[in-house]
């Protein structure tokens, strides 16, 4: 795949605050990718920085590898879907997304013809000459994502596009981004903070933290595979336990040693290791080396979730078997469900 | 609640005595002769005919080309100085906001004088340009006094409802333009000023309004016989004492208003 964005150790600050501490980023073609973190992240802002709005205080952006820093967002080969749609409230539907090819002054006949296909791509056939205004939020989406698209841009920049709809449109809404990603084959730019959101669409995901990127990989990797203590604890649940890599393929915490997958750590170095709580399950404490005290049970709807104390720390369980409290239980999980990471302030 | 709404009877009650009871009086003399005598109604339609007569029409030629002229100069000046102060953070544009009207806040009459002590043939502009060597120009009792005497006072009516729409606007909508591949001039046009038009027609209803109904300002800054439609209705009612004109005057005064209202709501509604 074709690198088409570069960013160059992007920093930017807000008057004594830091919100981009050198970011370092390729965005490559036909490629969903999602920077993901909470607010104040800088996540934002970096999308900001591509799209032109904001200006970095230092570093590049790189557009098929020439430097597009000072070009205004208008010269630039990016749309923006934005956060509340800012659609144009004293146009139409069919004037909001023929906005832009107005600007270049394309044929009517040309126009017409890209809208109503545009139209066609996000569902609202036949809402040309709707009052923007009185659309629903899912409908007004749309609008902005067709009318970003129809300008051709070889990237789409979305920024928490989906954050002011209700969480059954959300669902929905989250499977068409990606049916028009595909549809339409270029590069897609999302901004989130909903963890669940970017695992479920992107190619790639970028944890972001504080101004900086904690980790890049596809969703299974971030989630599997966390770099650090940040990023297991904000993507799904974790247990996070202290532990010491003794050697290769071994780790030792809570008193005991059990095998792992993971190398490279060097010997007898302080690390952690992340437990996911649907990867451990509750045995019987005679075959388990791990053993603890139900604490608490919670019906999540389609899992219990189950607190167990031991004599060094409490775990989080993800189970659909119920479990009763007070019951003296094992733990017992394999040696591909520890995951080992640096521990935070390390690297 | 419902107790409340008894409070507002004497405030009816006046406003029907000090609004609605004049309105009818100023209809009923517009309309009759030698209408002093209640019980004894003549009526005519002589008085709004005098009216017509080329001395008064041309008053109210020159009030309305005046107002007109007033209103763009308002708007021309008001535009710009909204859309600038709308830049600036909330509460910097607050202050600049009071900045504008704090002209309001001293006497017109007052306001008025000092436009006539600096306008004067040796006033202190004058005399500042005789300093400089230069020739002294007469500014007082001409067009030109009077309608800066009418922009000065009336422009804080012009940039309010204009910054008004535009500090309601949302900043993304210029973004999303530039985003789309407008420059600076396109978004301005197609966005920003298509979003200021109901605050632009509000201004200029206001500032016509006013600028065609004053009497204070030309008499003062454009001397005797500098005659606007507030003049002649004035000197009727004061002067001559002739009710039933100055009635008519008054009417068909009210007739342009209601109708230039009208006119600027459609072109308002035709726009969006």
């Amino acid at each position: 795949m074709n690198k088409l964005i570069e960013l160059k150790n992007l920093t930017k600050n807000f008057e004594d605050q830091q919100v981009l501490r050198g970011i370092d980023l390729n965005v490559y073609e036909n490629e969903f990718l999602t920077l993901l973190g909470p607010s104040g992240c800088g996540k934002t802002t970096t999308l900001r920085i591509i799209a032109g709005f904001e200006e970095a205080d230092s570093g590049q952006v790189l557009f098929d590898g020439k430097d597009i820093s000072a070009l205004p967002p208008y010269k630039r080969p990016v749309n923006t879907v934005f956060q509340k749609y800012a659609l144009f409230p004293h146009m139409n539907v069919f004037d909001n997304i023929a906005f832009g090819l107005n600007i270049r002054k394309a044929d009517k006949q040309e126009i017409r013809r890209k809208v109503e296909a545009m139209l066609a791509l996000v569902g609202l056939e036949g809402f040309g000459s709707r009052d923007v205004t009185l659309l629903s939020g899912g409908q007004q989406q749309r609008v902005a994502i067709a009318r970003a698209l129809v300008n051709e841009p070889k990237v789409l920049l979305l920024d928490e596009p989906l954050g002011a709809l209700d969480a059954r449109i959300r669902k929905q809404m989250q499977m068409e981004l990606k049916k028009i990603q595909r549809e339409v084959g270029i590069t897609f730019i999302y901004v989130t903070h909903d963890q669940e959101e970017a695992l479920s669409m992107s190619d790639t995901v970028v944890v972001m933290n504080e101004g900086m990127i904690q980790q890049i990989g596809s969703p299974t990797d971030i989630y599997n595979e966390p770099e650090n203590r940040f990023v297991a604890s904000f993507i799904g649940e974790s247990n996070i336990v202290e532990a010491t890599m003794i050697e290769d393929y071994l780790v030792g915490f809570d008193g005991c040693r059990f095998e792992c997958v993971d190398r490279g750590f060097g010997e007898m170095e302080p690390v952690e290791v992340v437990l996911r709580p649907e990867d451990l399950d509750i045995v019987d404490p005679e075959n388990a080396r791990i053993r603890g005290t139900v604490r608490q049970v919670t019906f999540k709807g389609v899992h219990y979730e189950i607190l167990v104390e031991t004599d060094i720390r409490t775990y989080m369980i993800h189970t659909t078997d119920y479990t009763e409290i007070g019951k003296h239980v094992g733990l017992d999980f394999g040696p591909e469900d520890i995951h080992v990471m640096w521990p935070m302030g390390s690297y | 609640m419902k107790h409340f709404k008894k409070l507002v009877r004497p405030y009816l009650i006046w406003s029907f005595v000090l609004i609605v009871v004049p309105l009818f009086l100023i209809v009923l003399y517009a309309f009759t002769v030698d209408g002093n005598a209640v019980l004894t109604l003549n009526f005519t339609l002589d008085n709004l005919k005098k009216v017509l007569e080329p001395t008064y029409a041309n008053v109210f030629v020159k009030s309305l080309a005046l107002g007109a002229v007033t209103t763009g100069i308002c708007l021309l000046i008001g535009y710009p100085l909204a859309y600038m102060i709308a830049r600036f953070k909330e509460s910097t544009q607050n202050l600049l906001i009071m900045l504008v009207t704090i002209p309001m806040w001293i006497n017109l009459l007052l306001r008025t004088y000092a436009w006539m002590n600096l306008l004067a043939d040796n006033g202190i502009i004058n005399r500042l340009l005789m300093k400089l060597g230069l020739s002294p120009v007469t500014m007082m009792y001409t067009d030109f006094s009077v309608v800066l005497g009418l922009v000065c006072n009336f422009l804080p009516f012009m940039v309010i409802p204009i910054h008004t729409s535009l500090s309601k606007m949302d900043r993304s909508l210029i973004e999303a333009a530039y985003d789309l591949g407008a420059n600076k001039v396109q978004a301005f046009r197609q966005i920003t000023l298509k979003l200021s038009m109901p605050g632009v027609i509000n201004g200029i209803v206001m500032v016509f309004l006013m600028a065609i109904s004053t009497f204070v300002i030309p008499k003062l800054l454009g001397g005797g016989q500098y005659v606007l439609i507030g003049n002649l209705i004035e000197s009727q009612f004061i002067s001559v004492g002739d009710w039933n004109f100055g009635s008519a005057i008054s009417f068909i005064l009210a007739v342009i208003i209601l109708i230039a209202m009208r006119v600027m709501k459609r072109f308002d509604k035709g726009d969006e």
